[in-house]
């Protein structure tokens, strides 16, 4: 396989990743905290209504988790495919 | 010891520690000057982009916005949160793998132009002038409550001390002070909220409280606790919208796209030694970033509630300290319209008139004292606050200094200076930005919170778009850029100005655009510049091959330049 189809095929698999993880970013943010903030306040968790949850907490935690979950994935595609950096650190 | 004491100590200590740090990190090289040499480890680079992104206005003005918001505040949460993924995943890797010193370079070398060059070399410095007037201001705010100082010779001490550390060390200097002032501001944050969050509901974590029930032994939820008193004193419900849904979704996404678009953020990611570390360090700032962002809500629904039970319906004669002092800046303003001797503070629902007006702005600064914590924490919190103005004024001026020095002098009017001249050029650049932002802090302009708006529509409307598109299609050419950057920043421009300075009195929902408020319509921008910028691109011919290979090669991380030494 030549060093342009790998590269290649990595970019597709990196695009892959992003369009599921971005799918989530805006479900979380835009669906369950805008959208849908209504329908989903009539579900309660302890003193929160599940809508204000998510549009005032629960969207934060899950930004941070999708960042370290992309952080994970690229460094296994950046070995799989043999484009990373090693393990210089200068 | 008084509060005014514990404040003067405080602010010492931590003004002596980011000298310290300053003197100990400066600057020796332009590449130090610019990106810190490229050498910032991932974890501390977050911090300081933490500290970069989180201004007076996180650090100050947020809880109390989200306070007389209620749920409508939470546009500000997601949208100044969300603008991280869309960093780590669209643009700090890329830009990283590319190299160089700033946004405009690479504007302008993607689109081998250099007219593309200068329309963001101009949006950038706008963007960042709006940004740091606003800083200055709050500095001086602070001095002048805290420690009882003019507010001018408030702003004048930030300015020297700004001046000291961004002309001496530049982005080095910068970056580990950040790291010193991220410190400062989240143990400032978080230590009156622990308090107050154990103190209302018993619970230590704020972000738990929020969601529990009060300490008084009633067993009633706090957030019901606060939607009841609102709605009994004629206000809305706290945890409902008012906002139109599509309103909301407009601003949220144009402070989402526009966090990803600001110049002294991305820059930041320039700094990290590898691609697989710009990935990591948006993780670690955002990290540092939701630390505070969660916490926010939870203080303002304490302080709302606060606010809510100590002042209503009590006599004016007997209001607790903090309210005369606040009184005395004119912040608090209290007027007896029907003579009863009590305060009556209302909403637009209740049958009596609202007696009491209070700036937003107060909220955290005078949270502490509301709550009665002690002296030392009220000290601190002054000592975050400037820790936040300053650390943003930091990095505002420094992307002001290298677009001067760089991209306007280097690789523009005069490319054949020195390093040295350019390194010269760069630490006067700042120092006159300096002077610049300190004068508007002293004498702010009337429109500095509307244009505030301009700075993230600008930012979503210009730089978004091209960098993005300038990763994710090859075909994306010079004559699509520029035709899509001038679209997005015209429109959102004309629009923000109709409403905010031509036409304020029309600044209301039934005259805009689709519902859409000024605040929202950098995300139409942005659409617009993105629909303009391909067709103008697939109808022109592509770019030449050597831009597409540079593409193919910033999709990669390997290659990445070992120091930008060796390629500036």
């Amino acid at each position: 396989m030549s060093e342009r189809d790998n590269r290649h095929r990595y970019w597709l698999k990196n695009l892959r990743y992003l369009s599921f993880l971005l799918v989530v970013w805006f479900a979380v943010s835009f669906g369950c905290g805008i959208l849908f903030v209504d329908q989903l306040d009539a579900i309660r968790i302890g003193g929160f209504k599940l809508g204000f949850w998510f549009a005032q907490q629960g969207s934060i935690y899950v930004f941070v988790a999708l960042i370290f979950i992309y952080v994970f994935l690229m460094n296994r595609l950046d070995k799989a495919f043999n484009v990373d950096e090693g393990d210089r650190l200068s | 010891m008084n509060v005014q004491a514990w404040t003067f100590v405080l602010v010492g200590l931590s003004f002596a520690l980011y000298i310290g740090v300053a003197i100990w990190s400066r600057a020796r090289s332009t590449g130090e000057f610019y990106i810190a040499g490229g050498r910032v480890p991932p974890v501390l680079n977050g911090m300081a982009t933490a500290a970069d992104w989180m201004s007076a206005a996180s650090f100050i003005s947020m809880a109390g916005l989200i306070s007389f918001m209620g749920r409508d505040g939470s546009v500000y949460l997601m949208g100044w949160t969300g603008g991280y993924v869309l960093l780590a995943l669209l643009l700090a890797p890329y830009l990283r793998k590319f190299g160089k010193f700033t946004v405009p370079d690479f504007v302008g070398d993607r689109y081998y132009s250099q007219t593309a060059r200068f329309v963001a070399v101009v949006c950038a410095i706008f963007v960042s002038f709006t940004y740091v007037a606003g800083q200055m201001r709050g500095v001086g705010i602070v001095f002048s409550r805290f420690l009882e100082i003019d507010i001018n010779l408030g702003v004048l001490i930030g300015m020297g001390i700004v001046f000291f550390y961004a002309v001496l060390g530049g982005m080095k200097g910068i970056t580990y002070t950040q790291v010193a002032q991220y410190c400062v501001l989240i143990f400032a944050y978080l230590v009156p909220a622990l308090f107050i969050s154990l103190l209302m509901t018993d619970h230590l974590i704020p972000q738990l409280g929020f969601g529990g029930t009060l300490a008084d032994g009633s067993g009633e939820y706090l957030l019901d606790k606060l939607d009841g008193l609102s709605r009994a004193l004629g206000f809305d419900a706290y945890t409902e919208g008012q906002k139109g849904t599509l309103d909301v979704f407009f601003i949220t996404a144009a402070l989402m796209v526009g966090t990803a678009g600001l110049p002294h953020v991305i820059v930041r990611f320039y700094t990290v030694p590898k691609v697989a570390a710009a990935r990591s360090s948006a993780g670690w700032a955002l990290v540092f970033i939701a630390l505070l962002y969660t916490c926010a809500p939870a203080v303002a629904a304490f302080a709302r509630t606060n606010l809510l039970t100590t002042l209503s319906n009590k006599p004016y004669a007997e209001v607790p300290s903090w309210f005369t002092n606040w009184e005395g800046t004119g912040l608090i303003t209290f007027e007896d319209k029907n003579g009863d001797g009590l305060i009556q503070y209302v909403g637009p629902a209740a049958p009596v008139e609202n007696e009491l007006v209070i700036d937003r702005d107060i909220m955290v600064l005078a949270n502490p004292e509301i709550a009665r914590l002690p002296n030392w924490v009220i000290g601190l919190v002054a000592a975050g606050g400037l820790a936040a103005a300053l650390s943003t004024a930091a990095g505002l001026l420094l992307v002001i200094s290298t677009s001067v020095a760089h991209d306007l002098l280097k690789k523009g009017i005069k490319p054949g200076i020195s390093e040295h001249t350019e390194l010269l050029t760069a630490r006067i650049a700042a120092g006159v930005a300096v002077c610049i932002a300190g004068y508007f802090g002293i004498n702010p302009p009337g429109f500095v919170a509307q244009v505030v708006a301009f700075a993230f529509g600008l930012a979503a409307a210009s730089f978004f778009p091209v960098i993005i598109l300038g990763i994710f299609t090859k075909r994306m050419n010079k004559y699509g850029a520029i035709s899509g950057m001038i679209a997005g920043i015209v429109f959102t421009a004309a629009y923000i100005s109709y409403f905010k300075l031509v036409h304020p009195e029309l600044n209301t929902a039934e005259h805009w655009l689709w519902g859409i408020s000024p605040e929202g319509i950098g995300t139409l921008g942005m659409l617009l510049n993105v629909g303009v910028a391909l067709i103008v691109s697939y109808a022109t011919p592509p770019p030449p091959l050597p831009i597409q290979e540079l593409v193919e090669e910033i999709r990669v991380p390997r290659g990445a330049g070992e120091s930008h030494e060796l390629s500036a």
